[in-house]
């Protein structure tokens, strides 16, 4: 127990705004601008979670999005949300976590013990062992995965909801610190649109931790209300707190994450409003000014509970009034960090500042340190943290002045807290994310971006690896100034200054040495969420993992939920070490979005549920449901599949509804078929170069069908068209593939026949079919329709009449997909509902039956006509369907698909060829998709003929029929073939696939 | 195997601070002559030269990587491995691929965790379960495991699952397959390459091919950023690279490049157990060891070698994850990546020699290649070896795109009516 | 996620509003049943999938519907231009000769 409060007139808490929260089922008091790290360090919890691999207590180290430990599983149920940073909860009155790691408990862990045996687990130890007895590795991988993981995946659906908004913007800044508001208001001032984005709950950066910055001659954060105020009062300038950029893409697209309402407590959400918003911004230009982050120092147990970063436990002092220990040791290889010492000096901790330089700060900085009470130690190091849940005191080494190794012991001290500064990584992931790469910069020791940035962004402040806040200025000054000039605008404004003053030079110091050989000492970790330690790296590249992403791989460094934001660039610079190279030579791994999780929920926004996809609907949706239709889902169409009535089954709703229509009448919506119309002097020839049959003898009034093959020769499509004028066509394609084929016909025409003068129109949504099919259709529609002869000799097979039907403007088709009498009434969607209506009244005396999708499968089934997609599967030609009569071989245009017909693989006469079965057994329904088999000999590997598509019961002809591809099909017909799913073999006998009025005589009444 | 390892290694070298593990693979310099060289350091690419070194006694093999070993699709994918396809063909070469997958570990001496975890594909409408009946009959006929399961068995097996009738496409069903699974990609790569480079295979990393030698028809060796190396046989085996390749030696393929992305969420506790596919709403996930869900989305519609995709096909996914599994709506997005796959007309591999002698090429594996690794190898390097494929890749030669016989498997997938 | 300027609408939209329509120029040729097998497959199947700059079609399926050429770096991403498939032609075969 060490951390407390403290009052800093900094202090962004709202002392008077206490809020009440438990954490593993304690209850605990923070304040309205806490996170829930800095509440809990106030209340002195210190042990937060156990690692990975060995299960080392570890604790709070960073204050934001580089967190690697604090990671905790927020609220229950459905508002549960796992692997949070608890650097990043905000906190708020009832707030309710818990720790997501340790077992049987955090306190008391299994894998902690196991951690005893942590020196026959190096990095890789998984593919090293567990290989035998073969059949133990289930065991060992269920023991492995449960030791795995953090938190626990939410079990109930999400309780809210997520959006997407778009902007277009010409200046995007990413980031709202100083630098970011400075750039924002220069671009404001010069009149453009400008977003400012900022990943906190407020703006301000660093200058929220710093306390004693100065801008302008003012303190810091004055300066950055009044840049706040400004930007506010204009109107080209908006600014969004609580939102990542996590992403960027090409063309200046980036992608930002609002938290719009995770701040607030559950009871005061809106529930009209979503919990997070996904921003896609389009910029003209974008001003990375995303900062820069402070690593750790890597020295043994340097992940005890009550180690930190210096950045860390600064920012919880000045920002939070929060100060992490009583005692606090402080390791730093720069100047920067003696800010940190004396600011935790002047709230009352007892601060050792241990300067691995001899010679230390620049004298100033000396100075201020000691006058606060700080004590300095000069040219030491600390090798090893002591204490075990929490931190007890640390050994320290004397370093050598000028090479990275010890000199002498140095002595033992007793502290409650041990910080430390590596040095600050610049935050370049939205750079590289596509295509850029940081480079090495010596001087900042750390991987930059250039000044000049790229085209269309510019890098604004420390991600330019300026660290002094004057020169981070003036350099953003410059870029955007040149970005305004792009713009060709001026600069309003002089450049903001801060104090210049004298810096010492960092000492080049990663891995604090310890006196001992890599490996010998206390583990010194490099990325703690992966537990990867110093000496993991260097095994790494003694065993040959010598690529970084080699290292990277074989240790797991920067895998973690972290993205390796601590840990990256002192694995690099170890590695580095390991590897006898420099730093630059050895690179980076790839930085890929997103630069902070993300929640599926926010990336998916609207597109879940029942606005995941769009449902399409007919106009007669109404009259479906009403008459208890069920639905078939068709592509995103929902077709009405059958129609029970009382509690008939499917098969018995089947069976009636096709006596009815064969026997009587019946009506089926055939509105979702595709309908292009197609119009235009050259509409013929091109329906015969798209087609496999020929068009040049089709009259006004006259339809056909028609075989759509792609250039492979294989059937894509098919569909009846009709020809309206010499120059006038309505074509109809299958429910699923009308977007596919306008295309096709678009790109055909537009790219190989641009000289045919003919166009294309999707109607499909514009008619409503009506399809009265049977016996006594003709006297249905009789009694709806006095303006067509709809004698058969008058209106024939295949012909097609416009007229009025109940008073509406309609096309009528004779045309059949049941080898019924049949007629489809197309009228203005409009209109749609209206008729079917119409229909089913003028039908009653029949005993009209509305049938589905199911029933027209049979029907249609019964005349062996095809499905596409069901009975085709892009492998077979029209010849493989018995249709050569729909392929016009000798057309003059080599229509698509000719020549594929001619190859030796397409001629082939034993190719799978479509063919009726009949079982041995009449009551047997064949498994669409069952395989057919020549003998009865079924052991794999099993000499597969062919399988069935298609497979009903006729209740017409009072057995089952089937549908199949069989290799040789065509020469078949009699042979008997074995029918095998599932192990059952049926004996079946090749029969044609016409099952139902082979003549044709139905259909031409 | 000097170097063996075994728990008993772990123990022995962890007394000695693991100061005295030897290098996993060597790296040699290259040398001027090799009988063969395999272009590409890939899973496919190492297992053919272990294999040719193991199986055929072809030692003096040299693998040129232009990165670093396992850095293409081996480093990139979603780590399912799975045989269940539906031509005799595929099937055939794939169930081959299963069967070296199960014993992988043990030959290689190294822990390639494969974890048999099953692998379901979901069927939303009455033709995809037309489509998995066909494919379960022809897998079982073909002497693979396959079964079909109702939506009850399928919540049995995953519970997190959403099988009810509200959602957008209902799940009505589903094939599986007990024995697909997931397996740790990076350790796939290595192990075949230390195999490979204790039977004497030269791996040379940081070299790339800049140019073929050919004379009169035939391959004599290749130009590479670390000089000219000369082989009778060179085998192609770089996705994402291969058209390239075929280029520097005037061979056309059938071949279009595309961005294949992909993304892991943060790490949780267990709760998915099997490898979950849907090709009605465009997405696949596990759950890996560590904990993250791995989910795959669809290929970028352009032809890409960026290694990045656009950023809609991954909110695509994630709906569609979320349309499976409502409550991983709360579960965050860790890393996203991209792989470039060399797609086929058919979506199916070529593997065989080209038009030029001594020269093979392995490519096209489309989004299927890192369940193929072993296989892929062996049949590879059998045809290298022999000068001539091995049965299972016969069908699998580049001329198949002149006579017409494709063996698509897209058509699986067919077209809705 | 590209943005694509359409030529025929005079508009720069998402790529979300296009379809990708693969390599540009193919030419059928003119008389398929003289092709041999091999210039069929080649025809119908081989494909250049360069890295580096290409020439591509781009269908504006949820605009104008029509087909239009784009010259795109397939390594960068990064687009030259885009252009109607007749004025692309022109470009295209400048660069094919030089």
């Amino acid at each position: 127990m060490s951390g407390y409060r403290v009052h800093r007139n900094s202090q962004r808490i709202n002392a008077q705004a206490p809020c009440q929260f438990r954490f593993d089922g304690k209850q605990l008091k923070g304040f309205a601008g806490d996170t829930l790290a800095s509440a809990l360090i106030a209340n002195g919890t210190r042990l937060i979670g156990r690692s990975f691999k060995y299960g080392r207590p570890r604790g709070i180290v960073g204050h934001g999005s580089e967190e690697p430990n604090a990671l905790i599983q927020l609220e229950t149920g459905g508002y549960t949300v796992p692997d949070l940073k608890a650097t990043q909860v905000e906190l708020y009155d009832g707030l309710n976590a818990t720790t997501t790691t340790g077992f049987p408990s955090l306190h008391f862990d299994l894998k902690g013990l196991a951690g005893t045996f942590s020196r026959f687990m190096p990095p890789g130890f998984y593919y090293k062992t567990f290989m035998g007895p073969i059949k133990a590795w289930p065991l060992y991988e269920k023991i492995i995965r449960k030791a795995a993981g953090y938190g626990r995946a939410p079990v109930d659906p999400d309780p809210e909801f997520y959006d997407h908004l778009h902007h277009h913007v010409d200046v995007l800044v990413v980031g709202g610190g100083a630098c970011g508001l400075w750039a924002a208001t220069l671009a404001g001032r010069a009149g453009l649109k400008t977003l400012l984005v900022d990943e906190q709950n407020e703006a301000g950066g660093w200058m929220l931790s710093d306390t004693s910055a100065q801008i302008d001659g003012k303190p810091a954060l004055k300066w950055v209300s009044e840049r706040l105020a400004e930007l506010n009062s204009l109107s080209n300038v908006t600014v969004l707190t609580r939102t990542t950029a996590f992403a960027h893409h090409e063309q200046n697209l980036v992608q930002a994450l609002e938290l719009v309402q995770d701040h607030l407590p559950l009871a005061a959400r809106d529930s009209h409003t979503p919990r997070e918003r996904l921003h896609k911004i389009r910029a003209h230009h974008v001003v990375l000014a995303s900062g820069s982050i402070e690593r750790p120092l890597v020295y043994g147990n340097n992940d005890r509970p009550g180690v930190m970063t210096a950045a860390a436990a600064q920012t919880y002092l000045n920002r939070y009034g929060v100060a992490v220990g009583r005692k606090v040791l402080l390791m730093t290889h720069n100047d920067a960090a003696y800010d940190a010492a004396r600011d935790l000096a002047q709230a009352g901790s007892r601060v050792t500042l241990i300067d691995t330089r001899l010679r230390g700060a620049a004298d100033w900085r000396q100075h201020e340190a000691k006058s606060a009470g700080v004590a300095l130690m000069l040219g030491y190091g600390i090798a090893e943290v002591h204490g075990k849940t929490s931190v007890s005191g640390a050994r320290l080494v004397q370093l050598d002045p000028f090479t990275n190794t010890v000199r002498a012991r140095g002595p033992r001290l007793s502290a409650d807290s041990v910080l430390s500064s590596g040095g600050l990584t610049s935050t370049v992931h939205l750079f590289c994310h596509n295509n850029g790469r940081p480079y090495w910069n010596e001087n900042s020791q750390s991987f930059v971006v250039p000044d000049e940035g790229r085209q269309g962004i510019s890098c604004a402040g420390s991600i330019t690896g300026r660290w002094e806040l004057s020169a981070a200025l003036a350099q953003t000054h410059a870029a955007v100034s040149a970005m305004l000039l792009g713009f060709g605008r001026s600069t309003n404004g002089e450049c903001p200054v801060s104090d210049e003053r004298e810096l010492a030079p960092t000492r080049r110091l990663f891995r604090v040495p310890d006196g001992l050989p890599e490996g010998h000492g206390a583990k010194a970790f490099v990325d703690y969420q992966n537990d990867v330690a110093a000496a993991d790296i260097h095994l790494a590249v003694r065993e040959n993992y010598r690529s970084i992403e080699h290292v990277k791989r074989y240790t797991a460094l920067g895998f973690g939920t972290d993205q390796g934001k601590l840990s990256n660039v002192n694995g690099f610079a170890i590695a580095a070490e390991a590897l006898g190279k420099p730093i630059a030579e050895v690179g980076t791994t790839t930085y890929r979005p997103a630069y902070t999780p993300v929640t599926f929920g926010a990336l998916a926004g609207s597109h879940v549920g029942d606005t995941f996809d769009p449902r399409r609907y007919t106009a007669m949706q109404s009259a479906h449901v009403k008459r208890g239709a069920l639905f078939e889902t068709v592509g995103q169409w929902m077709r009405p599949w059958y129609f029970p009535k009382g509690k008939e089954t499917m098969h018995q709703a089947v069976d009636r509804e096709c006596l009815a229509t064969r026997n009587s009448v019946g009506v089926m919506d055939a509105s979702t078929l595709g309908k292009i119309d197609v119009k235009g002097p050259d509409a013929r020839e091109f329906l015969n170069r798209i087609y496999s049959n020929a068009w040049s003898k089709l009259d006004p009034g006259k339809c056909r069908y028609g075989l759509m093959l792609d250039e492979n020769g294989m059937v894509m499509d098919d569909g009846v068209t009709a020809c309206l004028a010499d120059d006038h066509f309505h074509m109809t394609t299958t429910t699923g593939g009308a977007a596919r084929v306008l295309n096709w016909l678009e790109r055909w025409h537009q790219t190989e026949w641009p000289e045919l003068k003919v166009r294309f129109t999707s109607t499909t949504d514009h008619w409503s079919t009506t399809a009265v099919v049977g016996p006594k259709s003709r006297a249905v529609l009789q009694k709806l329709c006095s303006d067509i002869d709809l004698s058969a000799d008058a209106f024939k097979f295949m012909d097609w009449r416009e007229g009025t039907v109940a008073g509406v403007p309609a096309k009528v088709f004779r045309i059949s997909f049941s080898g019924e009498l049949a007629y489809e009434i197309n009228v203005d969607a409009c209109y749609g509902h209206y008729i079917w209506e119409q229909v089913m009244q003028a039908g009653e005396e029949f005993g009209i039956t509305p049938y589905g999708t199911e029933t027209m499968h049979v029907l249609r089934a019964e005349k062996g006509f095809i499905i596409v997609g069901q009975d085709t599967d892009g492998s077979m030609t029209p010849i493989d369907l018995a249709m050569g009569w729909a392929v016009g071989m000798k057309k003059p245009f080599s229509f698509l698909g000719k020549r594929s017909l001619s190859r030796s693989d397409t001629v082939r006469k034993d190719r799978k060829q479509l063919v009726g079965l009949y079982t041995e057994d009449p009551k047997v329904v064949l498994a669409e998709g069952a395989q057919i088999l020549s003998t009865s000999d079924d052991a794999p590997p099993a000499n597969m003929q062919g399988h069935v598509t298609s497979s009903y019961h006729s209740a017409f002809l009072g057995r089952s029929i089937a549908m199949a591809v069989l290799k040789g099909g065509s020469q078949r017909e009699g042979d008997t073939v074995y029918v095998w799913a599932h192990g059952k073999k049926y004996p079946a006998k090749v029969v044609s696939s016409v099952f139902v009025d082979q003549e044709g005589v139905r259909q031409h009444a | 195997m000097a170097n063996r390892y075994s728990f008993w290694s772990l123990f022995k070298h962890g007394l000695k601070h693991h100061e005295s593990w030897q290098p996993a693979w060597r790296s040699p310099q290259p040398r001027s002559r090799y009988d063969v060289i395999i272009i590409g350091g890939g899973g496919h690419g190492l297992a053919t030269a272990y294999y040719l070194a193991k199986n055929h006694g072809v030692k003096n093999v040299a693998v040129l990587e232009k990165g670093y070993l396992g850095g293409g699709n081996t480093a990139r994918n979603t780590t399912i491995v799975r045989s269940n396809y539906l031509w005799d063909e595929s099937a055939h070469l794939y169930e081959h691929a299963l069967k070296l997958w199960e014993g992988l570990s043990q030959d290689l001496n190294f822990n390639v965790m494969f974890s048999q975890r099953g692998v379901m594909n979901l069927g939303h409408t009455l033709q995809d379960m037309r489509d998995i009946e066909r494919r379960v009959n022809a897998n079982v006929l073909n002497g693979i495991d396959g079964v079909i399961l109702s939506p009850k068995e399928i919540q049995d097996i995953v519970p997190l699952m959403d099988i009810s009738n509200s959602t957008r496409y209902p799940v009505m069903g589903a094939s599986y397959q007990p024995r697909g699974g997931v397996a740790r990609h990076d350790a796939v790569a290595w192990g075949f390459a230390r195999g490979a480079s204790e039977q004497g295979v030269d791996l040379i990393e940081q070299c790339e091919v800049t140019g073929m030698i050919i004379e009169n028809g035939r391959i004599k060796g290749v130009h590479t950023t670390q000089g000219d190396i000369f082989a009778d046989r060179v085998g192609c085996v770089a996705a994402g690279s291969t058209s390239t390749l075929a280029k520097m030696a005037g061979v056309r393929l059938p071949l279009e490049s595309h961005p294949l992305q992909a993304f892991v969420s943060e790490s949780m506790k267990p709760c998915l157990d099997t490898v979950v596919m849907s090709n009605a709403v465009h997405g696949y996930v596990s759950q890996s060891d560590k904990g993250e869900l791995v989910i795959g989305a669809g290929i970028d519609s352009y032809l890409g070698y960026g290694q990045r995709g656009s950023p809609h096909v991954i909110e695509h996914t994630a709906a569609a994850i979320i349309e499976l599994f409502p409550s991983f709506s709360r579960v965050r997005l860790n890393r996203q990546w991209g792989g470039i796959v060399d797609v086929a007309p058919d979506a199916c591999p070529i593997i065989g020699k080209s038009p030029i002698k001594g020269l093979y090429f392995n490519c096209g594996w489309g989004t299927g290649g890192f369940k193929a690794t072993p296989g892929s190898g062996h049949v590879f390097a059998h045809t290298i070896a022999n000068d001539a494929p091995h049965p299972l890749n016969a069908a699998f030669a580049l001329d198949r795109f002149n006579t017409g016989h494709l063996i698509d498997e897209h058509g699986a997938a067919g077209v809705a009516h | 996620m590209f943005q694509i300027h359409c030529p025929h609408c005079g508009a720069t939209r998402e790529e979300e509003e296009f379809s990708y329509a693969g390599e540009a120029y193919i030419a059928r040729p003119a008389n398929p049943e003289e092709a041999s097998d091999a210039e069929w497959g080649d025809y119908l199947f081989m494909r250049k999938n360069t890295r580096g700059w290409f020439w591509e079609q781009w269908q504006h399926t949820a605009g104008c519907r029509k087909v239009i050429a784009v010259k795109r770096h397939t390594g960068s991403y990064e687009i030259a231009g885009s252009w109607t498939l007749a004025e692309g032609k022109e470009h295209y075969l400048k660069e094919s000769e030089a």
